[in-house]
């Protein structure tokens, strides 16, 4: 089946940093496990990557009370990065989905620089496509946003990662900041392989019955359909004010909208909520890019990469 | 347990109490593998909603291939549901979670609510072994009785205001009916203070209890994590995959 679908995907591979990738499509962290749960739905070695569930040095529990909500096109979560931390990670859930033939990227946060330079060492592992540096996860107290919002601690963070491991860095930028720009030429300058955006928008939603916030942390990161134009418009930014390959997210959900950040400048994409609303979405957009091509007469997707800059 | 996300045509629906709508769907491959404490994500069509609705399978119908919801309009995307007209298509998607133990031979059901909704498909598929206690807060909300009467052999009802059955909530009967009777197990689905409470009685008359939690969810497949849970053993736990059926003593601290 996977050698089928290779020739019918020819269009679709994609080289980003040396990671060589059967489709541009990708799974963005947090929405979609370590992929095995997945599995029924979607061929995962079709996929461009997984990027796994966040992971952290020490366990998580993540956040108390409600930790989702839907708003309008869209959602809102405070999840708070559980996880079973990285060790679980390396010993349990690595093994056990190695035989997904899938490019597993590790996305990694950590509360301070050295945290991600122990991270990546550990994850310098056979079985590991690649590191996602979290630098803009809005619902944890520590690190995280800190990093995301400060082009001299991205920099840091980026630069101890790259020191400790030879797997490609990619970095998340968070579009919770006022040039985002700015950020993707600090880290490009640090030495990120890949930059990846956007991550959530800091959102939150009050309960008018209670007169109480709905989420358990008061605020939460916004994705879905409603953050697309948003993310949309930083990519189409961010591409051309850097050179190394970006992947583009947030609120990807139809393979039209897939297209459109290719065009704005992504080398590939992530799917995040809308596997929520369509467990097998990610298929149906490697579908629609392929018919695109086809319709057009092109061989390869990388000729519509960055085509509106 | 495979799981599929099908799209099936809306057979029936009706309300059947204010607010409390039946929904019928055929769904061959999910009515054949669903057990009585699985659930389904049902996409509400129209692409104005991000998230699918949980809802708990209540009847099963092998010969028709069709699978039953029921369910409480309580926001705008249970409203939306209850629009739905018969021929409509919708994508399903499961059976997800865990279900019940089906071991037992003289289960005793204790719903609240609409919890009475997935122990319905329990006391089905259990052929007349099983005894239902309802609770609710007044005769109108205990429209459940006739819908259960053809798979049970008792019904006993609760009300707040006595309008119905025994005065007071399910607790307030439950050690009557567990001293009378030769329960092997007792389930629960309801608010969960009514299930802790429940879990509590079952534990002093040492009988088996099983409880079905209910969480804000996002995936449903154990990826997104909105619904772990703490268990009593200090492991964390998905509602979607893990449960929503648990152990009593896995969930409530029943010492």
């Amino acid at each position: 089946m996977s050698r089928a679908i290779n020739m019918l995907d020819k269009r679709l591979h994609t080289n980003l940093a040396g990671i060589y990738m059967n489709t541009p499509v990708l799974t963005a962290s947090g929405t979609f496990g370590f992929g095995e749960e997945f599995a029924e739905f979607v061929d995962l070695s079709r996929l461009g990557g997984v990027m796994v569930k966040g992971t952290t040095l020490k366990p998580r529990r993540g956040n108390e009370g409600v930790r989702i909500t839907e708003t309008p096109m869209g959602m809102l979560n405070c999840i708070g990065l559980e996880n079973p931390g990285v060790e679980v990670f390396l010993q349990e859930t690595l093994p056990r989905i190695a035989n997904y033939n899938m490019n597993v990227i590790v996305n990694i946060s950590g509360s301070t620089v050295e945290e991600y330079g122990i991270l990546a060492e550990m994850l310098d592992v056979p079985g590991v496509a690649a590191i996602e540096l979290n630098v803009s996860c809005p619902n944890v107290k520590e690190g995280g946003i800190v990093f995301g919002t400060d082009p001299k601690a991205a920099e840091a963070v980026v630069k101890e990662a790259k020191a400790h491991t030879k797997k490609p860095v990619i970095l998340k930028l968070s579009p919770n900041v006022t040039d985002i720009v700015t950020m993707a030429k600090a880290v490009e300058y640090a030495g990120a392989d890949i930059i990846s955006l956007i991550n959530t928008l800091l959102g939150m939603e009050i309960n008018i019955h209670t007169q109480k916030p709905t989420l358990g942390n008061v605020t939460g990161g916004l994705s879905g359909p409603c953050v697309k134009p948003v993310a949309l418009r930083m990519v189409y930014q961010v591409a051309k004010a850097v050179n190394v390959p970006l992947i583009g997210m947030g609120g990807i959900s139809c393979a039209e909208d897939a297209i459109e950040f290719l065009l704005a400048g992504a080398s590939a994409v992530a799917v995040g909520t809308a596997n929520f609303n369509d467990p097998a979405v990610t298929m149906k957009i490697c579908d629609g890019i392929n018919d695109y091509l086809a319709q057009r007469h092109l061989e390869s997707v990388q000729d519509i990469i960055g085509a509106a800059l | 347990m495979p799981k599929v996300a099908v799209d099936g045509e809306i057979i029936d629906q009706h309300e059947l109490a204010k607010d409390v709508w039946r929904m019928e769907v055929e769904a061959r491959e999910i009515a054949r593998e669903a057990e009585p404490g699985q659930f389904v994500q049902l996409q509400i069509p129209g692409g104005a909603f991000t998230l699918r609705r949980p809802v708990g399978i209540a009847e099963v119908s092998l010969q028709k291939g069709t699978v039953a919801f029921i369910y409480r309009v309580v926001g705008k995307g249970t409203k939306a549901l209850s629009r739905l007209t018969a021929g409509t298509v919708i994508n399903v998607l499961g059976p997800l979670g865990h279900g019940f133990s089906c071991k037992a031979k003289r289960p005793l059901l204790v719903g609240g609510g609409m919890g009475l909704s997935p122990l319905l498909f329990y006391a089905e598929h259990a052929k007349g072994k099983a005894d239902v206690l309802m609770g609710g807060r007044c005769e109108r909300e205990l429209f459940w009785q006739e819908i259960y009467k053809p798979h049970v052999q008792e019904v006993f009802c609760t009300t707040d205001d006595g309008s119905c059955g025994t005065k007071g909530f399910t607790t307030t009967l439950l050690p009557e009916l567990l001293q009378k009777g030769d329960y092997d197990l007792v389930i629960a689905c309801g608010p969960e203070i009514m299930m802790q409470g429940i879990s509590k009685i079952a534990h002093e008359y040492q009988i088996p209890c099983q409880v079905s939690l209910e969480k804000r969810m996002g995936c449903g497949l154990g990826a997104c994590l909105s619904c772990s849970i703490d268990t009593t053993s200090g492991q964390r736990r998905k509602v979607c995959k893990d449960g929503p059926v648990f152990w009593a003593e896995e969930v409530f601290d029943l010492a």
